[in-house]
């Protein structure tokens, strides 16, 4: 393993020249996908200092415009500049990703943890995880956009209900697993109180699941928003997130199919990196996977 | 008087010769670095081989080897020969080593729960092993499985034949390990720690059997195990590992009488002897644990009817003095951890009382139990579960003295004072559990009690997993601990010597009960229960007084 993800000479360098202690060191992989992920979320978040169009601003002259010096990547059916949509669009779709992804994760921790910690409180618990998983992530959006109307809190909000009970059911098996563990009861015979076992003992043994799953969660909610604002309960489709350009691009594949490209690259490579970076810190998280210092 | 095995056997035919063997690690090419370092060993018709050693001594990689086991990458044959029946084993192909294990060597593991398929009927997964090397009709080779269940001794094969491991006993789990093994009627068996997790009456009964099947069809045997007492029941000749070195090898009653090599030496004086210790004088009369009318009673379950419950501890009565160490000796099964656990509060006792530093701890709720906590502290068997893998040791023992308003520096302070008690470097504590070994992390969980300065220390078969020179060393740190510190300990074991080298009083539990309490010299030298004297007489090698060479005089 550690053959693997060790940088390269010139890499070595640069780490030593940046002195990190050494725990804090990535290997070449996680190096560079934390380099992606942060260009891409600082691009995201200063397009409108930089993108050289207004992303809503139309052109009936200039549909479906292929790359050239005015339109980096050119335009779409209404004659928008992609670029300057797919990194205004960054912003939305990031906003969304994460915010589904850390909600749904606080949320389903907590409940997961008393869950699986108290017998009498899991029964109770668990069967209203199941009806909840019962309802169709779809409808309730749309149910809940209806009621409050379209906005990013709503959309995240109907992207987060669903998810709690997958996180619940993890953080539960693995709480289950690890409270009979003899440390948990040496724990309690020193004295400790439940908040603090639950917090302290059995809560860092869930966030390796909870890195893998966010990291999903983060992915899905991205593509989830998409297919919302797609039926009209997400956010306007003329506001543009990464969801709506590939939603919108689709018909037009064929004609110009760097609508989808363009936009499915940086989404994959925004999520490959949110991937690796999540391996990397579930790795450094843990002391025994370390390697031995001298 | 120690009968053993002095026939001698090496004019019978050689069915194992494993000469200048080195295994090092793949790819490793520095040659101090190896795994196994020139061993030598050969293994004659009908002998039973023994090799001894400490973990990590390289028993199991030799077998392994042999078995052409050794795990691909990890592991490499880099020098010397093994041979069975003058054919050399290091040049045959995957294909050909895969029809000699099973026809004409065989192989018993420790563990027979995880070696059997949990999902497939016992008798099939005998069948498996007579179907993949004979060609055998159905009607046959079911014949053939119930005729080697019989000889093994299982009762009521046809039924058995049917059944799922978690079904069995484990001394029946292990005999159908042993007719797996035995199905072929191999020449060499290889038998990897096979009694070790076993009860003591039972080890007796596996032994016995296995000597028995050797002596029907002249097997040769590789016994590997940690346990002297196992090593002077079973074996002609001995093999004494360190380090992946065979530092001695002779018959088994020299290498008793007369150990040469140092590191044999302090093996056998680290067995600890059955014979209990000298009584203490007892100055403190002030008891510290009371226990009375105790009851634990699991509940059947059942849906709309409750089932009747099991008794895991009726009636269960005895105190604990200031500076005292009360045993409690049984079989798995005996109740023992359910009364430790009990007194803990890590189980709810259904009725009787407990009284802990004059306190009733067993009706209260466990809210208004926690303050009250400090005053009993638990020592666990698995030192590798027991602390928290992601906390630094030093969190790990400050973590009780906080909970009860201990600031954090002191706490700190006497966790540096405690490192020094149990004979660890003060920077330990800045260091995680997996940094150490088995026995530094066991002394680490008792620092952690102690850390509490309880009343009374609950040690669950604290000394089980460790090596007998690390038991030694634990045992006497215990004794330590409690002769500064004045502290009752409870101390829960299987293990006879064990108990007799640290109790002062010893209670010895059957199905539940307390079939004998009484002091340590009495009940071990002295027992009136026919359960004791069975559990005595199970203990392997006890005619022998391993530390001093010589057998044991019998009271």
């Amino acid at each position: 393993m550690a053959h693997a993800t060790q940088p390269s000479a010139a890499m070595q360098t640069v780490l030593g020249m940046l002195s990190l202690p050494r725990q804090w060191r990535l290997g070449a992989g996680p190096l560079i996908a934390a380099v992606v992920l942060f260009s891409i979320v600082l691009s995201a978040l200063l397009a409108p200092l930089y993108v050289p169009y207004d992303p809503m601003q139309m052109g009936s002259l200039n549909r479906l415009q292929p790359s050239s010096a005015e339109h980096l990547l050119g335009t779409d059916q209404y004659g928008r500049d992609l670029f300057s949509r797919i990194m205004t669009g960054g912003r939305v779709s990031l906003l969304i990703g994460v915010g589904a992804a850390l909600f749904s994760v606080v949320v389903g921790m907590i409940i997961g943890l008393v869950s699986g910690f108290f017998r009498a409180a899991d029964a109770v618990i668990m069967r209203i995880m199941d009806s909840l998983m019962a309802i169709p992530a779809i409808l309730l959006a749309i149910a809940l956009v209806a009621l409050s109307g379209p906005s990013v809190w709503s959309v995240i909000v109907a992207i987060t209900i669903p998810e709690v009970p997958r996180v619940v059911r993890l953080v539960r098996s693995v709480v289950l697993g690890a409270r009979e563990e003899p440390y948990v009861e040496a724990a309690i015979a020193l004295g400790s109180s439940m908040p603090k076992i639950l917090w302290q003992h059995l809560m860092p043994n869930t966030v390796p699941a909870m890195i893998v799953q966010g990291t999903y969660i983060c992915a899905s909610a991205i593509l989830t928003e998409a297919i919302l604002s797609f039926l009209g309960a997400g956010v306007s489709t003329d506001i543009p997130t990464w969801g709506n350009i590939m939603a919108e691009g689709r018909t037009y594949f064929q004609v110009k199919p760097g609508l989808i490209f363009w936009t499915g690259a940086i989404l994959s490579l925004c999520i490959l990196s949110i991937n690796l970076l999540g391996d990397a810190a579930r790795d450094m998280l843990d002391p025994r996977l370390k390697k031995r210092e001298a | 008087m120690m009968r053993f095995k002095n026939n001698d056997k090496s004019s019978a035919k050689e069915v194992l010769d494993i000469r200048h063997l080195s295994v090092r690690l793949s790819g490793e090419e520095d040659p101090g670095s190896l795994v196994l370092d020139d061993i030598s060993l050969q293994v004659h018709e009908g002998e039973t081989v023994s090799l001894v050693g400490e973990s990590g001594s390289g028993k199991s990689v030799t077998s392994l080897a042999v078995m052409g086991l050794l795990p691909k990458g990890a592991l490499e044959v880099s020098g010397g020969e093994i041979d069975m029946d003058g054919e050399s084993l290091l040049t045959l192909t995957p294909s050909q080593m895969r029809r000699l294990r099973g026809q004409r060597m065989a192989m018993i593991f420790q563990e027979p729960m995880t070696a059997l398929n949990p999902v497939m009927r016992v008798g099939d997964q005998i069948a498996e092993v007579l179907q993949t090397h004979r060609e055998l009709s159905k009607r046959d080779c079911r014949d053939r499985v119930l005729d080697v269940m019989q000889q093994v001794y299982l009762p009521d094969v046809a039924r058995i034949y049917g059944s799922y491991p978690h079904q069995l006993s484990g001394g029946q789990r292990q005999r159908i390990m042993i007719a797996m093994a035995l199905a072929l009627e191999p020449k060499l068996l290889i038998a990897d720690e096979p009694t070790t997790a076993l009860d003591v009456t039972t080890q007796a009964q596996i032994l016995s059997l296995i000597a028995e099947l050797q002596e029907r069809h002249g097997t040769a045997v590789l016994f590997i195990t940690h346990d002297m007492g196992v090593v002077a029941e079973v074996s002609h000749a001995v093999h004494v590992m360190k380090h992946g070195k065979i530092v001695e090898h002779a018959p088994v009653e020299t290498l008793f009488r007369h150990p040469s090599d140092e590191y044999t030496k302090r093996l056998l004086s680290s067995v600890p002897s059955l014979v209990p210790r000298g009584a203490r004088s007892q100055d403190s009369t002030q008891p510290v644990l009371e226990v009375s009318d105790m009851q634990k009673v699991y509940s059947g379950g059942g849906f709309f009817l409750r089932k009747p419950g099991t008794h895991a501890a009726r009636d269960i009565n005895f105190t604990v003095k200031r500076g005292q160490t009360l045993g409690i000796v049984g079989e798995s099964g005996s109740g023992k951890t359910t009364v430790a656990r009990s007194i803990m509060r890590l189980v709810d006792p259904t009725s009787g009382s407990i009284r802990v530093a004059g306190k009733e701890v067993a009706t209260l709720s466990r809210r208004a139990l926690r303050p009250h906590r400090k005053h009993f502290q638990v020592v666990f068997q698995d030192p590798f579960r027991s602390l928290n893998p992601r906390w630094t040791v030093g969190r790990s023992l400050v973590e009780g003295p906080v909970n009860f308003g201990t600031p954090r520096h002191e706490a700190y302070e006497r966790a540096l004072e405690m490192m020094e008690l149990v004979d660890l470097p003060g920077d330990a504590l800045e260091r995680y559990p997996h940094q150490f070994s088995g026995g530094q992390r066991q002394r680490i969980a008792i620092a952690r009690a102690v850390m509490m300065r309880p009343d009374l220390l609950v040690a669950d078969e604290a000394v089980s997993a460790l090596d007998v020179s690390v038991q030694a060393q634990v045992l006497d740190l215990l004794d330590e601990v409690q002769a500064r510190l004045g502290i009752a300990i409870l101390f829960i074991t299987h293990d006879l010597r064990v108990a007799a080298q640290i109790c002062d009083e010893v209670i010895v539990m059957q199905h539940g009960v307390i079939v004998e309490y009484g002091s340590a010299r009495e009940v071990l030298s002295n027992p009136r229960h026919e359960y004791t004297r069975m559990l005595i007489d199970a203990a392997p090698g006890r005619e022998w007084d391993f530390a001093n060479c010589c057998e044991l005089l019998s009271a």
